[in-house]
């Protein structure tokens, strides 16, 4: 029993590996073709999971198995984001992957596989756990985007992701290895200890960290290493390039701070340095190619991948406030592309995928208030005062002033006036031209009102988003070893 | 505050609070009801700033009315509100033309009413949030956020060439705002955390630092007054732009741009401002001369007002980079006549536009033999559009004359020339559109305007004549503010 207790900071994720299994099993057994009890099985697993982490939360920092799990503000504040995120997407694409008949329960098994893998990631500070959560999430991303086998361009997106994924957990895990010989240890406390005690090989420890940020590249989608991102967001179901696009960007920022900041702080200047051409370059190519796109995927594609530059701007300022303002970024990007693909699984019917650009004409006519939600969310994305955006953008642009580079932050903003062309085209469609066609938008009860919540959440955070960066700050301050 | 009320946030958040229940009508069957709603809201919104009008203490240049509160305590932002004698009288006039423009479109728009109005009641509920925002962050979301409804006033309603001339609008005025952006964050780590408006004012700065954020905020401003060379948007923008949307322009949206000159850009880095006076004297010099040779030259009616806007704001920023008394009362009050006559003059062209659908003056002639009423409606706002004695256009231009003469004589003589210009390209237009035989069928068809138009006119003209016969009202508002101003800037800050 007292073992048992022991474990409490892990249940979420003994409890979700249970659930993920049963569910498996159980829906062998539904013969319905909507799959209902599947789904809510699962959304009731969600349920169960946001409430388990809430309730076994504990102040302070809590390892667990052999210091290869931790447990602490951050991770607990992530996992119950990732649920929200995950929880949305099934609400968003019930209806998207019903009509194309992909809603499958071996969909609903892979998202939950994914989220154990990104549970796992958030809440590993060991280089073998970070690795298992990593690839534990991609394999099952993987499958999830070939999940349309009779599509040459699902199939085309799989390969390539899959490719390039497993190249670039090739490079992360080759570079981990160097790290662990120049260390000697694989436990990310311990790496830190052992560089500043100076011990460590600084030619290969410099080798190792190439190496393990190129791999984070890769799976951020930051330039050079992008070349996936268009392709998959193009080619997998929309459903699935949600699931993509969204929450691993929450694990995905756990990933950088533990290896980077609790791991690699003493080689900050080193990384920082990469991190600023990585983000420049990002910022640049993402926001400059996103305007030449007619397919909304590609732009969004695109766009995330402008997003991730910024976000690095705020990782590489470093310190409680760069940190801080790089979670409330990264959270607040998940949250309104989920808002954004919502909106093309709400406008997309059986036989039509609504992922042009030419979808959003004249959608003031149709829906004033799908139209309203979509401008709130551009907006957002473009990051123009009274949305969340502009406070995601402003607490990045202030902690990279802090450190006395204004010259970044004159860069930044410079692209992201050139990013708000394009996010202002999707409103100039939306409410300039005349619509091309006016069949009427079909939209289930609970994605609509998902719809709503989710763009007025983005307006009114934007009007008080005070508290949540206190709690993202809070939230980096109290689980980082920061030196 | 009076009686513990809070008007300035009253002020603010009533006519948005009106927008969104006209929004809530819905589509255009419910179009008399939208409109009513929004007469209502509008009035009131004017009504409750009248008190601040009559409760002003104008002996002092404190800020009045405050309001204080945490906002976003995490980068120790606030809710902080406040007016002095340079923004109580911008507050009035917003809140003044909010219902004029609530009439103006009540019958010329007939598709998708509701959006159209409540799109001004939230404008005109933002820019009083400009107006009184003591915090920079504050007043940085405010003047982000009087984009979006202007956005979509131009590309919603406008013109032909709509869309080319929204993005423009925007993306021209959000390149400064974000360059205004990392100047207003700069300042937030030199004052070690604040973002009050008031402690920047007293802040040393060095003089390279001063220089910059100067740059910073001239090209928010600049934009937005707009400064010749950056003032290309603006004819594009009012050519399309609804009526409505066009006097709101004209009368309250370039004023915001002065006002960030006088309330960020010239107390925050006075030596800098000294430091280039010369060069923003010179851009004021040649929007005055430059541009109202090119009005004289257009033969679109709008254009030529929107070119003899830049001329009139070209007089503005020349006042307030005189540094002397009579500059910057003389650049207020002439902000405040130009609201009203520019104002006035494309509710005109809007009334001849709704009735022949041609903004070219060729298209016209004779007009005033159709139209009496109308015409001597327009003549007079013209001739207070050239700076004609006993009109409000008159005031102003007089005091920055004074103000530059004292300066340097030449600057006078370059400012006064616009007398001429002004009254050359107003005039010719006049004479093009009023006058004279009766040019086409169009014209011939005209019938005078109605008395709702009346009616606004009226109120606009009694405006125009008052202030130019009795400015007093107006500038003992401000007399405290500005002096103690050009006390402020006397004093280097490095």
């Amino acid at each position: 029993m007292s073992y048992l207790s022991t474990l409490s900071p892990a249940y979420a994720e003994i409890f979700l590996l249970v659930m993920a299994c049963t569910i498996l099993i159980v829906d062998l057994f539904v013969v319905n073709q909507k799959k209902t009890l599947t789904y809510l099985l699962v959304q009731l697993t969600l349920v169960g999971l946001a409430s388990i982490t809430v309730l076994t939360h504990q102040a302070g920092v809590v390892h667990l198995f052999n210091n290869m799990f931790v447990d602490d503000m951050m991770s607990d504040v992530l996992k119950v984001l990732s649920y929200i995120a995950v929880a949305m997407i099934l609400v968003y694409s019930r209806t998207y992957l019903l009509v194309r008949g992909l809603f499958t329960g071996e969909f609903m098994v892979l998202t939950l596989f994914a989220l154990l893998g990104m549970m796992v990631m958030i809440s590993a500070s060991h280089f073998l756990s970070m690795y298992i959560g990593l690839e534990l999430m991609s394999l099952s991303l993987y499958a999830m985007v070939a999940l349309q086998r009779d599509s040459a361009i699902a199939t085309e997106a799989a390969m390539k992701y899959f490719i390039l994924g497993a190249l670039a957990s090739g490079l992360l895990l080759y570079g981990m290895s160097m790290l662990y010989g120049a260390t000697g240890t694989l436990d990310v406390a311990a790496v830190s200890a052992a560089i500043n005690h100076g011990v460590a090989n600084p030619a290969l420890l410099t080798f190792g960290l190439v190496f393990v940020v190129a791999g984070l590249a890769f799976k951020l989608g930051a330039v050079p290493f992008h070349m996936w991102v268009p392709d998959v967001y193009h080619g997998a179901p929309t459903a699935v390039v949600m699931l993509i696009g969204s929450a691993p960007k929450l694990a995905a920022f756990a990933f950088v701070m533990r290896m980077l900041v609790d791991g690699l702080q003493p080689l900050m200047s080193h990384w920082s340095m990469m991190l600023v051409i990585l983000a420049v370059m990002s910022m640049a190519l993402g926001n400059i190619s996103a305007i030449a796109q007619t397919n909304f995927k590609r732009m969004l594609a695109y766009s995330s991948i402008a997003h991730v530059g910024f976000f690095l701007l705020g990782v590489l300022s470093g310190g409680i406030d760069g940190y801080g303002a790089a979670m409330f970024y990264i959270v607040i990007y998940v949250f309104m592309s989920l808002g954004a693909f919502g909106m093309i699984t709400l406008l997309s019917r059986e036989g039509y995928e609504a992922d042009t650009l030419d979808a959003f004409k004249g959608l003031n006519q149709r829906s004033p208030w799908l139209a309203f939600m979509m401008l709130l969310l551009m907006f957002s994305m473009a990051g123009v005062p009274p949305t969340v955006g502009f406070y995601a953008k402003f607490s990045v642009l202030q902690a990279i002033v802090n450190t006395g580079h204004i010259e970044l932050a004159i860069i930044a903003v410079l692209f992201s006036l050139i990013g708000a062309y394009y996010y202002l085209r999707i409103i100039k469609l939306m409410y300039f031209d005349a619509p091309e066609s006016h069949e009427p938008i079909r939209m289930q009860a609970d994605s609509s009102l998902l719809i709503s919540i989710n763009g007025l959440a983005v307006l009114a955070l934007g009007i008080m988003p005070g508290w949540l960066m206190t709690v993202c700050a809070a939230a980096v301050q109290k689980s980082l070893l920061l030196h | 505050m009076i009686f513990g009320f809070p008007l300035l946030s009253v002020a603010i958040w009533l006519p948005i609070i009106f927008g969104v229940l006209v929004l809530a009508t819905g589509n255009d069957r419910n179009a008399p009801l939208a409109r009513m709603i929004a007469l209502v809201g509008a009035i009131l919104g004017f009504l409750v700033t009248l008190p601040l009008y009559a409760g002003f203490d104008k002996m002092t240049s404190a800020m009045q009315f405050v309001e204080l509160r945490e906002w976003i305590p995490h980068f120790n932002i606030q809710y902080h509100l406040g007016i002095d004698g340079i923004s109580v009288l911008f507050i009035l006039l917003n809140s003044f033309f909010t219902p004029l423009v609530v009439l103006a479109g009540w019958k010329v728009i007939d598709k998708r009413v509701a959006q159209y109005m409540a799109a001004f009641l939230i404008m005109s509920g933002i820019v009083n949030g400009v107006f009184a925002s003591l915090d920079a962050m504050l007043f940085y979301v405010f003047w982000e956020a009087m984009l979006i409804p202007m956005f979509l006033i131009i590309g919603v309603w406008g013109g032909a060439n709509r869309v080319y001339a929204a993005v423009k609008f925007f993306l021209y005025t959000l390149m400064g705002s974000l360059l205004m952006l990392v100047a207003f964050i700069y300042l937030y780590k030199h004052s070690g955390g604040s973002f009050s408006i008031l402690d920047y004012h007293v802040l040393p700065i060095p003089m390279m630092a001063q220089i910059l954020i100067f740059i910073a905020f001239f090209m928010a401003f600049a934009v937005k007054v707009p400064m010749f060379p950056l003032h290309t948007w603006l004819p594009d923008a009012h050519v399309e732009a609804p009526t409505g949307g066009s006097i709101i322009l004209a009368a309250i949206m370039l004023k915001v741009g002065a006002y960030g000159f006088l309330r960020f850009s010239m107390p925050i880095a006075p030596d800098a401002s000294h430091e280039l006076a010369g060069v923003m004297i010179a851009l004021s010099l040649i929007a005055v001369v430059y541009i109202g040779l090119v009005a004289l030259m257009q033969s679109d009616m709008k254009k030529l007002v929107a070119y003899s806007s830049i001329s009139h704001m070209g007089f503005v920023t020349l006042g307030l980079f005189l540094f002397n008394a009579y500059g910057i009362e003389g650049a207020l009050l002439q902000m405040i006549s130009h609201g009203f006559v520019s104002g006035a003059m494309f509710l005109g062209i809007g009334v001849l536009y709704e009735r022949v659908h041609s903004r070219q003056i060729a298209d016209y002639g004779g007009v005033a033999h159709k139209m009496p009423v109308f015409a001597a409606f327009f003549i007079l706002f013209a001739m207070a559009n050239s700076g004609l004695p006993g009109t409000s256009g008159f005031v102003g231009e007089f005091l920055v004359i004074m103000g530059a003469i004292k300066v340097n004589f030449w600057y006078g003589v370059l400012a006064a020339s616009t007398l001429i210009f002004g009254a050359a390209y107003t005039l010719w237009m006049v004479k093009r559109v009023f006058f004279g035989v009766v040019s086409n069928e169009h014209v011939a068809h005209l019938s005078d305007i109605t008395p709702r138009e009346i009616f606004i006119f009226t109120i606009l003209a009694i405006c125009v004549l008052g202030m130019g016969v009795y400015p007093l009202p107006f500038s003992e508002m401000m007399h405290a503010t500005v002096n103690d101003l050009i006390v402020h800037l006397a004093n280097s800050k490095l």
